[in-house]
């Protein structure tokens, strides 16, 4: 047994309302600046729904993530690792910024500075990639709310494989939200991919992150990861994603995703795991099974001979004791509603998810059936009115049982706690019929629903002993490639190696001195935060003042 | 099935990839899948420098929503980066969940404003206009009043820059010359036209008070006339002034929690609540049953038990149906004590009402009664006096609680809802019978019938009355749920199964059950009639004033927490009263001309049991009828300028009122609303501060262009038949375009109004100013702190008003000096006004049917002093008024003058000038510190001192509940470390005692303290001579206007040459706050980025329309041209285009105009209700946004057709 810590997230899909607010704070600090105007680290997936980049999910077009070959070994789907070094000089199979979406601005200058003429000045629509007029016509949430669900329902690569009639009716209506952010897997094919070593998962938190100094832009992790999560910086040549904000959660800080989710629905601790049974996992041979499988990696943080064997592997005691108090090891393996995205890519995602509940067909409606019993507010389960087959397809490779299990104990936990509500005697039968005891019920009723702020986010910080390593400008600085490098032969900015962290406002510039209305003629006059790192006031920022 | 040789690819692989130990400085597992590394992460330096930051500042968002969510701005370098939300409110309690964190998407897009290129950052003044300007001024020796003259009183000039609106053109101006130029605009409308001419609109103060009293402010010190926004933006819900005698009261979101069965009725929570949505999410984890009603799959189906795909607008018929099966089941077949005991205590249902002509007529009251039963203090305000029967002895009793206890010296101490031994009888028992006729309309055209029916009745005297419980179980018989289900589309299973679960729950959580109603009921032109629907059900089953209980309207029901400091502020009621505040519907219905463009009377409205009362009137007959009365404010008031009354009435030696009232009954003298249409009765100036009137609130968009701007509209309606035009309106040939002569906007970003403006003044963003924010879905108040100064030329709307008022002062103190002017105000609620109409009796005294006395069958009439050159002083400065009137909010009066002290000590008094020595308001932050100050719910004293003053009137205990926090004062530095919880306050109808929930009306309830009605109780019937005319006495079912019949628009369903007829619906927009944030690249990137509208398959398969393509929307009110965005989502023959889509983004021309295609609001138009023009009467009594004709716009239909996809911009 080898244990590691792993910082993990859970979302309770039953509560999000998909206001993608995760989705704008984390692109406002991540991601606004060039060369990632079209990067979602994190991204809100109306489902059904194509998701973003389109159909992700339809790995026989992607090829990502693991599969097994004849023998039962794991294999990246896009080929063996001889075949990735073999045809590094090779387009790697990627969406196009089609499949992403071609990012845009408007001309807003033209709203103050238009002449007298004969109609009102209006902003158009100006790709960020051309330059040019454009006409919108792909987003990274395009399909938000069944926006378009025609096109929707026939690509959706989920709805795809549910094998019972899923209609498009007005009746038969439902949806739901599903945010993402990188799975930060155990068994990350990403990294497998990347033939430079670049991606690597850091060894005491398990956060996969991109060096960014040693990525040379091959693009291999953006195929090799299913979940579409690699992002390919067109200005700068390399690969980014999503950090689980590493430098908050190093001193303790939730991520801005999870701290900015106004569903309360995010929640963020550590599991441990044993390394060594990953691979053994991850080559379970029925996609079924993988669910399960996943799941008994994980180990028991009370168990005293994982606690002892954390000890020995150098994790110290104040994140055992959070792995104790870990929301998330209680949602997966406690009261077990958690669930993992798509365990069938064999990545082993640390990213996990309780089904929705809602909503509940209105089945009894026209019948009026359950009105002679007033304590029969809540409907079955089987009359859910999203198919639970589709719900298995995301979170069971199919398998319906764990899915309808969950949703038995969401639905079981409400009429539970409805009679205490209503100050009538608990019913502990209810919990006995989910398998769970009164006090299980009532405390996954206390983390689900009252998800006080320091019960949704348990993350011990970065000791005061790594602090050193962790500091921005590290004193055991080995190999600085500042300023060097080798030209590659991938994206406008590649050629030169100047780090992100480093960035000055050169390529806004360009921008802004180039010909196209993106970035218009009087340039001084604006600055696109949409470009912009943060770093230092751009010029052009505070426009010279012509009239003073 | 067992694992054999688990592994990577092949060994082979391995032993290659083994190598890569070698060269990494990584570590790879031992499996080979992974690498791991530890310490030395240079690498990532690049996202631990984009963390860090210099500073964190606390503010928000002063935008038009409810969220008054706390935010942490980030600042690097001198530059705003981005912001998250705050976490640090005050726990809601340990067994609930907590309000952090607050926030939405659209909220943490706006840093990308700061430094937009949308951002305003200098002055603008439209170029044609700044030129003839300058000419005018280098023509009159530099004299900026006549330049503004030589432009606007020259016809050609005049026209040359009004035709300009909108088309570009704007070019920069220094502050100073932009702020000379305003200045001179108003000094010159004032002294030609009238102060009552200069108008202002500035809505929704909760979301920043500071901001929105600095133009009101001086506004209302140079006597121009505020602009309501609650009823303008049709989020009032009459019924509540109707029903409760409140504007609006509601609980906060974490008062759901309590809730065990919760109905979202037309409210979209997840779009419209984004950041107080979970209280519902996790509720039902507590076993709360979720039931949602709305047309479409909306956002918060996703969370409902069941869904209810009711038919758009036709809500009532539903909630009639309900109604009737908790009547019957309830309360007929079953008594449930629980229902019955606080109908009797809490509601008019034991009120007698007198049966008169066979129809239900007026409250039987104190003044009925013979003198022997009824004492001698009941003969005070005896007309006020509701009466009701006492079980015990059989006869009637006056209660305690009514109107007429709440004024005069026989009503102190007996204000309250103490029946004592007194038992009200609801049913009769039925011995004597009469016959009655109640009204009734067309289930689809809404026209007028009627059902007659037996009910019990008694006499008393000479007077047979009955109860108005009999009179709601013969209302409710026919409203079965068999009868709503061919209306509503609801199977009447459904309807009663909800109904019964709705009442069995609040039986036995003794008020549980919690209806949240939104917009998609509260918008629509009988929304009045849906809601009094909904609050029947609430308030049948006892849900009212129960925390987890009763209605929670969520319509931009803003809450001012500390209302007084801020109303009193706002208004200047410090220097001068009363202030000119006017309904905006009524404003805009006239002076956009929309008046012009009616097909129907005012009676077509009227029920079959009406009395004539509208016959042959218009709505502009009724408009000049409400406000001849003094029922509602009309400014501009008189056809002549009210200073120049003011020097007439001196000049012949008589009171000002005495000089109108003579003048307007001779004739010599007439209200401006009876020739809206001459010059002299325009408004001449209107400043829009924080809104954006033409890309957004302005029902009637097109009208607006064309009649009150002067420029390029797509108008396509006729003007009114010529048999159907006014009486008593002036109807003047040719209409009038370009009646403004000035259009002054503030705003950071570029908006509709800001490129139609004259001038625009580059605003500070909230990110760079002090100022205050609360909300009533939570009880903190918190702050705004500047993050970076303003920067560029922007000014925060505090300074900008102090420099226009300077050189206001500067150029109006040797032209106009100090005048007299004469404000006619209407008849105020919470006053003893509002008994200034026994029963409701309409008494016109231009028909002779009354004298005309000022402040009871007219307006009130009060000459005010206006010391012009003074305004800039007063502005910066607390005034002498408040030290002997106090302040005065929801009829109790505060002393003060103990805030006022330490307000100078706080904020340093003024030295020299007309403010000498008073408390400083320089600063936006002197302000804060003043509205906190004044306020009871920030000032424990005050609170403590309002309760008391209120007990010397009900008798009842009532201080305690502020007690704890007496000596609590809230200090801007409290609400810049923290959001701070505020103290229970009679500004207010329930109790945070104890760190409680917010829910209304649990003072009402749990103290006894009278609602502010007629019979002090919650009301279901009406007396009111207007609305027993519309037949609404009663809960009535009245269906969406009939667009077909009233203005010969298709039908909804017809499929034609020009498109599919649907029915228009405006909802709130996911990716903005109305308005705001729609041109944000971030929200524009997650949506469509433009404007669209939503339909169904069926109807676009109708028009060949696929999802994205280019359609255009046409009706006669105007054009829209937007992109389908198609779903299954959306029910057949409804489109939504959602709100606030401005027509600065990607609006092409449009192929039907030829201009540019318009706003959501291009599409609709202006309808007034008559009922919403009533006062002076008990709690249908005027007050500022707490009644007034709503800008309803949900009744619209349109045509859309798919156009050619090849569109133009230019």
């Amino acid at each position: 047994m080898k244990v590691m810590a792993q910082m993990a997230m859970v979302m309770n899909l039953d509560k999000c309302i998909g206001c993608h607010t995760c989705s704008v704070t984390c692109k406002q600090a991540w991601t606004n600046r060039t060369g990632t105007e079209y990067v979602w680290f994190n991204n809100v997936e109306t489902r059904p729904g194509q998701g973003y980049p389109r159909r992700y999910e339809d790995q026989q077009e992607w090829q990502g993530g693991w599969t097994l070959n004849r023998r039962g070994r794991l294999k990246l789907r896009a080929g063996g690792r001889l075949k990735k070094l073999a045809t590094i000089f090779s387009n790697p199979k990627l969406p196009s910024i089609q499949d992403y979406y071609e990012p845009w601005t408007y001309d807003y200058a033209t709203l103050t500075d238009a002449p007298a003429q004969e109609h009102t000045p209006v902003a158009r629509p100006k790709s960020l990639i051309s330059g040019k007029d454009t006409k919108i016509t792909w987003s990274a949430n395009w399909d938000d709310n069944l926006g378009g669900s025609e096109a929707s329902f026939r690509h959706d690569p989920v709805l795809q494989k549910v094998s019972t009639d899923v209609k498009r009716s007005f009746e038969d209506a439902f949806m739901f939200y599903l945010p993402r952010i990188c799975e930060h897997c155990l068994n990350p094919s990403c990294a497998a991919s990347c033939p430079s070593g670049a991606i690597y998962k850091r060894a005491e938190d398990g956060i996969v992150l991109v060096d960014q100094d040693r990525c040379r832009g091959w693009r291999m992790c953006v195929s090799g990861c299913p979940y579409k999560k690699v992002y390919f910086n067109h200005r700068t040549g390399k690969a980014e994603k999503c950090t689980f904000c590493f430098p908050r959660v190093e001193v303790g800080l939730p991520t801005v995703c999870s701290e900015t989710c106004v569903g309360r629905l995010r929640y963020i601790g550590l599991v441990l795991y044993d390394a060594d049974r990953v691979l053994e996992a991850a080559s379970t041979p029925d996609d079924e099974d993988l669910y399960e499988a996943q799941r008994s990696v994980l180990l028991d943080p009370n168990d005293p001979e994982v606690v002892r064997a954390a000890e020995r592997d150098g994790i110290p005691h104040d994140w055992v004791v959070a792995a104790q108090r870990s929301p998330i090891h209680a949602l997966i393996n406690e009261y077990r509603v958690a669930l993992p995205l798509h365990p069938e890519y064999r990545t082993m995602p640390m990213v996990w998810y309780i089904p929705p509940l809602s909503p509940v067909v209105d089945v009894v409606r026209d019948t009026g059936e359950d009105a002679e019993d007033p304590d029969n507010l809540f409907a079955a389960i089987d009359a859910l009115r999203i198919p639970i087959e589709y719900l298995a397809e995301l979170f069971t490779a199919g398998d319906v049982a764990p899915v309808d299990r969950v949703l038995k104990q969401l639905a079981a936990m409400r009429a539970y706690m409805r009679d205490i509500n209503l100050g009538r005697d608990p019913d502990g039968s209810i919990p006995a019929a989910v398998g769970m005891t009164e006090e299980q019920m009532y405390d996954m009723y206390r983390l689900l629903a009252l998800a006080k702020y320091d019960e949704r986010y348990v993350i011990p910080p970065a000791h005061a002993e790594q602090a050193h390593a962790l500091e921005e400008i590290a004193t055991e600085c080995s190999v600085s490639e500042y300023g060097g490098g080798n030209p590659e032969i991938f994206g406008e900015g590649s050629g030169s190696l100047t780090p992100l962290a480093v960035e000055n406002f050169r390529m806004l510039q360009d921008r802004q001195t180039s010909d196209t209305i993106a970035a218009p003629d009087d340039k001084a006059a604006r600055v696109n935060l949409l470009n912009w790192d943060g770093k230092g006031a751009p010029e052009g920022l505070f426009p010279p003042r012509k009239d003073d | 099935m067992t694992l054999q040789d688990p592994g990577l690819d092949s060994p082979l692989v391995d032993a290659l990839v083994r190598t890569r130990r070698y060269f990494t400085r990584g570590e790879v597992s031992p499996d080979l899948r992974s690498l791991t590394k530890r310490g030395g992460r240079e690498a990532d330096d690049f996202y631990r420098d984009r963390w860090s930051h210099d500073k964190v500042v606390r503010s928000t968002h002063g935008v038009n929503c409810t969220g008054s969510c706390s935010w942490k701005v980030y600042v690097k370098d001198g530059i705003i980066t981005w912001e998250t939300q705050q976490t640090d409110y005050p726990s809601a309690g340990p067994d609930r969940p907590d309000y952090e964190p607050r926030g939405c998407p659209r909220g943490a897009a706006f840093s990308w404003y700061t430094y937009s290129p949308t951002r305003i950052r200098y002055p603008y003044v439209r170029g044609t206009l700044l030129q003839m300007y300058r000419e005018g001024k280098a023509q009159h020796g530099g004299d900026p009043v006549k330049a503004w003259a030589h432009v606007v009183d020259h016809p050609g000039r005049a026209k040359a820059y009004k035709s300009a609106r909108g088309k570009g053109g704007l070019v920069r101006a220094s502050w100073d010359e932009a702020t000379e130029m305003i200045a001179a605009a108003y000094v010159h409308t004032i002294a030609k036209w009238g102060p009552d001419r200069v108008a202002g609109f500035s809505p929704i103060p909760a979301m920043s008070m500071v901001s929105h009293a600095s133009g009101a402010r001086f506004t209302h010190l140079v006597g121009g006339s505020m602009l309501s926004f609650y009823d303008w933006y049709a989020d009032l819900p009459v019924a509540s002034p109707q029903v409760f005698g409140d504007q609006t009261d509601v609980p906060e979101s974490g008062d759901w929690w309590d809730a065990s069965y919760l109905v979202m009725w037309g409210s979209n929570v997840p779009v419209t609540r984004t950041p107080d949505a979970h209280w519902m999410a996790e509720a039902r984890y507590r076993g709360q049953k979720v039931v949602v009603v709305s047309p479409d799959y909306a956002d918060n189906v996703k969370f409902a038990d069941e869904w209810l795909a009711v038919r758009p607008g036709t809500d009532g018929a539903l909630a009639l149906a309900m109604g009737q099966v908790i009547l019957e089941e309830f309360y007929a077949e079953r008594a449930t004590p629980y229902f019955l005991d606080y109908a009797r205590k809490y509601t008019d249902l034991p009120f007698l009402v007198r049966i008169e002509d066979g129809k239900p007529g007026k409250f039987l009251t104190a003044e009925d009664l013979a003198v022997s039963t009824s004492s001698i203090e009941e003969q005070e305000n005896a007309a006020f006096k509701t009466v009701l029967l006492d079980a015990r002895t059989g006869q009637p009793v006056v209660p305690n609680g009514t109107l007429g206890h709440r004024f005069g010296e026989s009503g102190a101490g007996r204000w309250n809802l103490d029946l004592g031994d007194v038992e009200p009888v609801l049913a009769l028992d039925g011995t004597e019978q009469a016959t009655v006729t109640l009204p009734l309309f067309g289930e689809v055209d809404g026209s007028p019938g009627e059902a007659t029916t037996e009910i019990p009745v008694r006499r008393v005297g000479e007077h047979v009355v009955t109860t108005v419980y009999e009179l709601m179980r013969a209302r409710y018989a026919g409203y079965t749920p068999e009868w709503q289900e061919p209306i509503t589309g609801v199977p009447a299973q459904a309807a009663r199964r909800i109904a019964r679960e709705f009442a069995r729950n609040a039986e036995e959580s003794k008020g549980r059950s919690m209806i949240l109603m939104g917009a998609g009921t509260n918008h629509w032109f009988h929304s009045d009639t849906i809601y009094r629907a909904f609050l029947a059900l609430t308030t049948l089953t006892g849900c009212q004033g129960v925390n987890g209980g009763g209605w929670a309207h969520y319509v931009g029901q803003e809450k001012v927490r500390p209302v007084t400091g801020h109303l009193h502020l706002a208004n200047a009621l410090d220097w001068s009263r009363p202030p000119r505040n006017m309904i905006q519907t009524a404003y805009w219905y006239l002076n956009t001309d929309q008046f012009r463009y009616d097909h129907f009377s005012a009676d077509t409205l009227s029920a079959a049991t009406a009395g004539g009362q509208l016959a042959g009137l218009s709505t502009a007959d009724v408009l000049a009828k409400s406000a001849r009365m003094g029922w509602m404010p009309s400014y501009p008031t008189f056809d002549r300028n009210p200073l120049d009354l003011c020097d007439e009435a001196a000049a012949a030696g008589r009171p000002v009122a005495e000089h109108v009232v003579a003048g307007l009954e001779d004739g010599s003298l007439r209200f401006a609303g009876e020739n809206p249409d001459a010059p002299e009765n325009h408004p001449r100036v209107l400043a829009v501060w924080r809104a954006n009137l033409l890309g957004s609130s302005a029902k009637g968009n097109e009208y607006f262009l064309k009649h009150l701007l002067g420029t390029t509209s797509s108008v396509r309606a006729t003007e009114t038949p010529e048999d159907r035009r006014p009486r008593d309106v002036d109807w003047v040939e040719e209409a009038p375009e370009g009646k403004l002569d000035l259009l002054l906007s503030l705003d950071f970003r570029q908006t509709s109004t800001t490129i139609y403006s004259d001038v625009v003044l580059p605003a500070a963003t909230w990110y760079e100013k002090h100022d205050l924010s609360t909300t009533d879905m939570h009880p903190f108040v918190h702050s705004f702190n500047p993050a970076i100064a303003p920067p560029w030329q922007t000014r925060t709307d505090w300074d900008a008003w102090q420099a226009i008022a300077r050189k206001f002062s500067e150029l109006a103190g040797p032209r106009l000096g100090v005048r007299r002017d004469v404000v006619a105000a209407p008849l105020t609620h919470d006053t003893p006004e509002a008994m200034a109409n026994p029963h409701g009796r309409v008494r016109d005294w231009k028909l002779g049917e009354c004298e005309p006395v000022p402040g009871r069958t007219m307006p009130r009439l009060v000459e005010v002093e206006r010391d012009y050159g003074a305004v800039a002083d007063k502005y910066a400065a607390v005034g002498p008024l408040l030290d002997t009137l106090g302040a005065t909010t929801k009829g109790i009066t505060y002393d003060v003058s103990a805030s006022l002290d330490e307000l100078r000590a706080r904020n340093g008094a003024v030295r020299g000038g007309a403010a000498d020595g008073r408390p400083s308001l320089e600063r936006d932050v002197h302000v804060c510190e003043s509205i906190l100050a004044l306020s009871g719910t920030t000032n424990g004293h005050l609170a403590v001192q309002g309760f008391k003053t209120l007990e010397r009137r009900t008798g009842t205990r009532l201080h305690d509940l502020a007690a704890e926090h007496e000596g609590k004062q809230i200090t801007f530095a409290d609400t810049q470390a923290a959001p701070q919880p505020v103290i229970t306050s009679p500004e207010w109808s329930g109790s945070e005692t104890g760190g409680r929930r917010y829910s209304p009306f649990t003072i009402n309830v749990e103290r006894l303290k009278p609602w502010h009605t007629l019979t002090g109780r919650q009301s279901f019937y009406l007396d009111h001579d207007w609305m027993t005319e519309l037949g609404e006495g009663l809960p009535v079912y009245r269906p969406p206007l009939n667009m077909g019949a009233l203005f010969g628009e298709p039908e909804v369903g017809d499929v034609g040459e020009l498109g599919v007829t649907v029915r228009y619906l405006t909802p709130h927009n996911k990716w903005s706050i109305h308005s705001e944030y729609q041109d944000n690249l971030f929200m524009l990137s997650l949506s469509r980025g433009g404007q669209t509208i939503w339909m169904s398959e069926a109807d676009a398969a109708k028009v060949g329309v696929a999802d994205n393509d280019w359609i255009e929307a046409v009706n006669r009110n105007g054009v829209v041209v937007a992109r389908a965005i198609v779903s299954h989502r959306m029910p057949e023959g409804t489109v939504y285009m959602h709100h606030a889509q401005d027509r600065l983004i990607d609006v092409p021309l449009s192929e039907t105009s030829g201009t540019r295609g318009g706003i959501h609001n291009s599409l609709t138009r202006l309808l007034i209700k008559p009922s919403h023009l009533i006062g002076g009467y008990a709690q249908l009594s005027f007050a500022f946004n707490y009644l007034g004709p709503t800008g309803n716009q949900r009744d619209e239909v349109t045509v859309i057709r798919k156009r050619s996809q090849e569109v133009t911009y230019s």
